[in-house]
């Protein structure tokens, strides 16, 4: 089931075009991925998420019915533009803020000691926000987006502002969050994060969705054609025995053995490439090599702004 | 709503909790009643000119009566009308003259002081005290002496001298319409720096926002229009709170402080004489306490005067116009702040909002002169001056009609303005990085939303 559907969103600011016909559907109880390049029309459409702003047309379900105003209650928004008030004191802004998110005070103290226990920041309570570091403001934040248990959650760019430690902290709380049931819709743009974290991806670009699935089939679908091959053996004997469909892209060599990647054109099997290899050099592995989100990322952007730059301009 | 009321909450606790705000709403009464005080004590101190003043006595009653003060001669006029003596008495080198009616006996109001200056509180309660004394000494005598208290009782007087001003164009203006006219001037001043400033702190206090980045947190959780209102509104009553104090201390503090500088001398003096006069004749001690308090002091004087002077509708309607102009500001003091990353681009836009604020001012500065001309009644109609030149305009009377319809007028525009300054709104908070022209602003009014 979804969580999440937008459907046919589009959305414009006087001459700009801001979404064109985005659909997202996002599965219950999953890390979602939002990509694109900046400026593509994420943050647009986390707003019309959030109901911060609303779609020109489509419309956005949530929980299989059409998102009702009080829905942003069960919604978590960490924004990549997050701040706090300066001159307020950690505790008490604290609460005002899970307060605004539909908690009643008892229950916000209640809670808020528990996660400043939990991330030891118990101390930050009665200070002022301009004396805290931004790492701490950070976590701060991300206890007030998910103080109140929303089964939505919406991170953009979470773990800017953090130290690797932190920044791991975090993920295993996104995780855990995952864990206990809540649906996850996180931007970002450090592909890395994305393969460790997400379920499924939308790749959003020029206004439009441009790529969307499970995250191992899009990364198989992109990678299909390129394997590694080790072997012990000459090179030269094992170019010598494939014929035009392959392609060696690189290749390294360690003494006796070699690990070649090969490209696999016009529709011909890894099988018939094994049979031929067998002949020439000994073969100690072969596996598909399963290209980085980097990778894909960087490929589909620019081969759709190739392929529409005299559309866009 | 109820996530309004939390935003009022914020916005007013953390305001009313700022030292600047104490030290400002316990401050400000201080150096209001000081003055007051001040200007009081200052008018009372002597004058050490010589002056004449020329008496007209159609009562035949106070001839070499009224004794002369070591700066005030009195001289009785009997050739001459006191309506003559209007036009010469400055050529005939008088100071003012004193008119006393032949009803004085009766009534309280026959006598009345003319002058071209503001004749000081000395010289009038000088004069009173001496018409009284001659009055009651006179009621007295034809009163058997035997049944003392009762006598006393009943021959109480009570006199007022009302001094009336005579201006070169032959106008004539009481006294209490010159306090009413300081006291438009001040309340007009009051209201245009209390707009400014609450507006500006709603100006502020959404830049506050919006350059802190924590905006976007709080529209994912209420509509841009309530943490708008909600922030005009908690404003609205630190306001109200910071006037209320302001009004109570200014005239808690002038009472106390006017009592303690003015009264000791003159009372102490007053008292004195009291006590001589009573103790000179046997029994008359246990009728001192109802003696005194018909002695008007110069404080009382002036509290008289204020009294003149309707408090309820003047108070009423510098809090209705102050708020009906403070809402209307601060919608476009919102509208502004939504549209700039910092205050120091924000000037260039608030110029054209300042504008009407300045001009009502300058209005103001003639509608107390002519406080029913057609400029002042245009003004007091003009939402964007009412507020300053309404308020001008009460201490002198406003017929009801122009009150309820300038209101109406006031309430219906910052409705209005609330409402467009709201779409501005919704749109600028979430857009960095830029100066927005008040054109750009008005594209995003029509944004569907």
């Amino acid at each position: 089931m979804h969580l999440l559907e937008a459907k046919n969103i589009e959305k414009r600011y006087a001459s700009h075009l801001a979404l064109d016909d985005v659909s997202v559907a996002v599965p219950e109880n999953s890390i979602y991925g939002l990509l694109g390049p900046n400026g593509a029309g994420k943050t647009t459409l986390i707003r019309i998420i959030n109901q911060i702003t609303g779609p020109d047309k489509g419309e956005v379900s949530f929980m299989g019915r059409p998102m009702k105003a009080d829905d942003i209650y069960k919604i978590g928004y960490l924004p990549e533009e997050r701040g706090l008030y300066k001159k307020m004191k950690v505790g008490e802004q604290a609460i005002y803020l899970a307060r605004l998110k539909g908690l009643s005070r008892t229950e916000a103290i209640k809670r808020l000691k528990y996660w400043f226990e939990k991330f030891e920041i118990q101390a930050w309570w009665d200070k002022k926000v301009e004396e805290l570091s931004k790492g701490m403001a950070q976590k701060i934040q991300f206890v007030v987006t998910i103080i109140h248990e929303p089964s939505l959650l919406i991170f953009d760019e979470p773990f800017s502002g953090f130290d690797p430690i932190n920044a791991n902290l975090l993920k295993d709380e996104i995780l855990t969050l995952k864990k206990k049931g809540a649906t996850i819709i996180f931007s970002t743009h450090n592909m890395d994060s994305v393969e460790e974290l997400c379920d499924e991806i939308s790749l959003i670009n020029k206004s439009k969705n441009i790529l969307s699935g499970p995250i191992d089939q899009v990364r198989k679908e992109y990678g299909s054609n390129i394997f590694d091959l080790s072997f012990n053996g000459n090179i030269d004997s094992l170019r010598a025995a494939i014929d035009g469909n392959y392609e060696i892209v690189t290749h390294k060599t360690e003494g006796n053995s070699s690990i070649a990647q090969v490209k696999v054109h016009n529709y011909s099997t890894d099988n018939r490439l094994l049979k031929m290899a067998l002949d020439a050099v000994e073969i100690t592995g072969f596996n598909q090599v399963v290209p980085s989100m980097n990778d894909i990322f960087i490929q589909v952007v620019q081969e759709y702004n190739k392929n529409h730059k005299v559309v866009q301009e | 709503m109820n996530k309004i009321l939390l935003i009022i909450e914020r916005e007013f606790l953390t305001r009313v909790k700022k030292k600047s705000f104490i030290i400002m709403t316990v401050l400000t009464p201080i150096l209001f009643a000081g003055i007051m005080v001040a200007s009081i004590y200052l008018s009372m101190s002597t004058d050490t000119e010589l002056k004449s003043i020329a008496v007209v006595d159609d009562s035949q009653l106070f001839e070499g009566k009224i004794p002369d003060t070591e700066y005030t001669k009195f001289q009785f006029i009997h050739d001459k009308k006191v309506d003559d003596l209007k036009t010469t008495y400055q050529q005939d080198g008088y100071y003012a003259v004193l008119y006393i009616s032949h009803i004085i006996a009766s009534s309280p109001d026959g006598a009345i002081l003319y002058s071209e200056k503001q004749p000081s509180m000395d010289i009038t309660q000088h004069i009173e005290g001496a018409i009284k004394k001659e009055i009651e000494t006179q009621k007295l005598m034809s009163y058997n002496i035997d049944n003392l208290p009762q006598i006393l009782e009943s021959i109480k007087t009570k006199v007022n001298v009302r001094t009336i001003k005579w201006t070169k164009d032959g106008e004539e203006k009481e006294s209490s319409t010159l306090l009413a006219m300081g006291f438009a001037y001040i309340l007009s001043f009051i209201i245009y720096m209390l707009i400014f400033l609450f507006g500006s702190q709603v100006m502020r206090g959404v830049i506050e926002e919006k350059n802190n980045r924590i905006v976007e947190v709080i529209v994912s959780s209420v509509k841009p229009f309530q943490l708008m209102l909600g922030k005009i509104i908690g404003i609205a009553s630190v306001s109200m709170l910071q006037i209320f104090v302001w009004i109570v201390l200014t005239f808690g503090l002038f009472t106390v402080g006017s009592s303690l500088l003015i009264d000791k001398p003159t009372d102490a003096n007053q008292t004195q004489e009291v006590v001589t006069n009573l103790m000179e004749q046997p029994g008359m001690a246990q009728a001192l306490p109802i003696t005194v308090p018909t002695e008007q002091s110069e404080q009382a004087k002036f509290m008289s005067m204020l009294s003149n002077i309707n408090f309820p509708l003047i108070i009423g309607g510098f809090v209705f116009f102050f708020l009906g102009g403070y809402l209307l500001y601060a919608a476009m003091f919102a509208a502004v702040g939504s549209a700039v990353d910092n205050e120091a681009d924000s000037q260039q836009l608030v110029t054209p909002i300042t504008i009407p604020l300045i001009l009502a001012l300058l209005v103001m500065a003639s509608g107390l002169k002519a406080p029913d001309g057609p400029l002042a009644f245009w003004f007091s109609m003009i939402p964007f001056t009412s507020p300053i030149v309404m308020v001008t305009r009460l201490p002198y009377g406003v017929p009801t009609w122009q009150l309820i319809t300038s209101g109406a007028i006031l309430i219906a525009t910052f409705l209005l303005f609330t409402w467009l300054a709201a779409k501005i709104y919704r749109t600028g908070i979430l857009l960095y990085g830029k100066k927005y022209t008040w054109k750009e602003m008005w594209k995003w009014i029509r944004y569907s939303n």
